[in-house]
């Protein structure tokens, strides 16, 4: 009895020590680091607990900031997820050669990855103030864009750029889902009377509606982290609350380093709906797709 | 008169059905046109930006000013050394543990998922911040106080970056193959661990590796906010200088990078498509 129970201890511990390397490893590299942080966000500078710091977050130079990323990442998920999911659905069932698909879902696995300050470059080489497309409009048709208004170092010149990697990573989570479409719903529908308009908004949309949503949240928190793109494209001009901590951290420009901490804090609680949400209706998506 | 009625219905139906099939694909033409119009622009942009340095024609003066810039060339090394090592790095944290879970531990999946998720939850920025708190030149592990020190904590910065692309490569790589038995037959045939993981595992989920290699690769490549905020001379940090710097090789940067990002992808299909036989037909 004692001999087998032992042998039982024993087993488990064996089995526990395979994964041991790896729990130590995010333990102290991924789990503690971000714990620390959010610690930190309810210490005062004396170290006692407080809410004084995450109160701070509301004062109007954070909330702005916080507000703007939220800004930004709204606009930029909603019309990279509805855009996205266009071209998309063009090219998927929109009666497109079908040898466009695959380089299609190639070319947009690169541009998801293509952020990031390169990204910054190539749209200021295309539409700044020296601009290819910037340069040809005006020479050619006589439009400034720059005296109508338009700015790339602006909160829409910022969406527009973060369009590049948001459509592209909607195009590539979305195609499968619309590859998912059964053959048999779109003629039974059609059977029973229904226009292709009427196919779309009572039968596919309703079966998609979750993954869209979930890439919709997934788009957010993609953006909502995002800091290269911003600091390449518009230096310090546009301030994004990552970019306010990037700054924070650097060179502690609001006096006081538990600010930096409930930042940090507000960021993770941001990411973390978008990503449960994303969790979440990923698994309801799944049902439609067995 | 009978005979008309009868045939009316599918004539009018071919009539209406006909003109609005080519409505539908004239809009789903006009839209895939104005996405390439989109994703194309910026790249002819930054292309053609980046040959203009030299006044009144084009040239490849900008490339040949980065390539030959020895901050380039340093940065550049730097990144490429410490996108190999987080390679090695996060294979080795996660092929035997993902193996390891599978055949011993299944009721530990969702929790090594779990953590796996977490860096795409947790902004980089959050993270780098929290290993300037922990590991500080007055903390338990003061890993920031010597470069070499800073070197190795920014490279498991990296890994921790890369553990989600890099779980679900192999994880998905696993999911073709029965683990469960291939396991048994090699310790039936006197197999040990080593064994099971280099000679049996590492073959049949080769290309899975290759394709979470090359993704971290790219991503590491150009990774700014890590390196800048632990002040490493890495590539991104410089691609930042170099825009506030310079004019024209800033586009030059950008059409280096982009080919770069694309070889990755490029070479991640190539391994699917040169080791074909790695993938079980179940």
């Amino acid at each position: 009895m004692a001999t087998a129970r032992g042998a039982y201890i024993a087993r488990t511990a064996a089995n526990w020590a395979g994964v041991i390397p790896f729990l130590a490893f995010t333990l102290i590299f991924l789990l503690l680091p971000t714990v620390n942080i959010v610690f930190g966000a309810f210490r005062g500078p004396d170290g006692g607990f407080t809410l004084d710091t995450l109160a701070k977050l509301f004062e109007p130079r954070l909330a702005d900031s916080f507000w703007l990323s939220i800004r930004v990442s709204l606009f930029s998920a909603a019309l990279g997820a509805g855009i996205g999911f266009l071209v998309a659905a063009a090219v998927i069932h929109g009666g497109l050669p079908a040898w466009v698909r695959a380089p299609m879902v190639t070319f947009s696995g690169v541009a998801a990855n293509f952020a990031g300050v390169p990204l910054a470059f190539a749209f200021i080489a295309t539409l700044g103030r020296l601009g290819l497309v910037t340069i040809i409009l005006k020479d050619w048709f006589g439009i400034n864009i720059y005296t109508m208004g338009f700015n790339l170092i602006s909160f829409w010149g910022l969406v527009f750029v973060y369009l590049y990697f948001q459509m592209s990573l909607m195009i590539l989570i979305i195609s499968p889902a619309l590859e998912g479409l059964k053959r048999e719903w779109r003629e039974a529908a059609e059977s029973l009377g229904a226009s292709g308009l009427q196919y779309w908004r009572m039968v596919a949309l309703p079966v998609l509606m979750p993954s869209l949503l979930g890439t919709f949240a997934l788009l957010f928190a993609n953006s909502f982290g995002a800091i290269a793109t911003a600091q390449a494209l518009t230096g310090s001009s546009q301030s994004l609350i990552t970019v306010q901590l990037f700054a924070q951290i650097r060179g502690d420009v609001l006096q006081d380093p538990n600010l930096g901490y409930a930042i940090a804090f507000g960021m993770i609680v941001i990411t973390a709906i978008a990503n449960s949400i994303y969790i979440v209706l990923r698994t309801r998506a799944e049902t439609w797709q067995k | 008169m009978t005979e008309q009625t009868l045939s009316l219905p599918p004539a009018a139906v071919g009539r209406t059905a006909r003109p609005r099939r080519n409505a539908w694909r004239a809009m789903s033409w006009a839209v895939f046109g104005m996405g390439i119009l989109y994703f194309a622009l910026p790249l002819i942009g930054m292309i053609e930006f980046s040959l203009r340095k030299r006044r009144g024609t084009y040239s490849l003066d900008a490339y040949t000013s980065v390539l030959t810039d020895p901050q380039f060339q340093a940065t550049f090394a730097y990144s490429v050394v410490m996108s190999l090592i987080t390679i090695v790095l996060g294979l080795a944290l996660v092929l035997p543990t993902a193996l390891w879970v599978r055949i011993r531990l299944p009721r530990l999946r969702p929790v090594i998922e779990f953590i796996t998720l977490l860096p795409l939850v947790v902004p980089v920025i959050v993270i780098a911040f929290g290993y300037l708190r922990m590991f500080n030149t007055s903390s338990f592990l003061p890993m920031t106080g010597t470069v070499t020190g800073t070197n190795v904590l920014l490279a498991f910065g990296y890994a921790t970056l890369a553990l989600p692309y890099m779980y679900r490569a192999i994880d998905n790589g696993l999911r073709t193959l029965d683990v469960q038995t291939l396991t048994e037959a090699a310790q039936i045939l006197g197999a040990g661990w080593f064994t099971i993981i280099f000679r049996v595992m590492l073959p049949n989920v080769f290309t899975a590796l290759l394709s979470g290699a090359f993704l971290t690769f790219s991503i590491v490549l150009g990774e700014y906010v890590f390196a800048a905020l632990l002040d490493r001379p890495a590539f991104g940090p410089y691609m930042i200088w170099t825009g506030g710097n310079k004019a024209y090789e800033p586009a030059a940067l950008a059409v280096i990078a982009f080919a770069i990002t694309w070889g990755c992808m490029g070479l991640i299909q190539l391994a699917g498509r040169l080791f074909p036989h790695t993938r079980a037909k179940r």
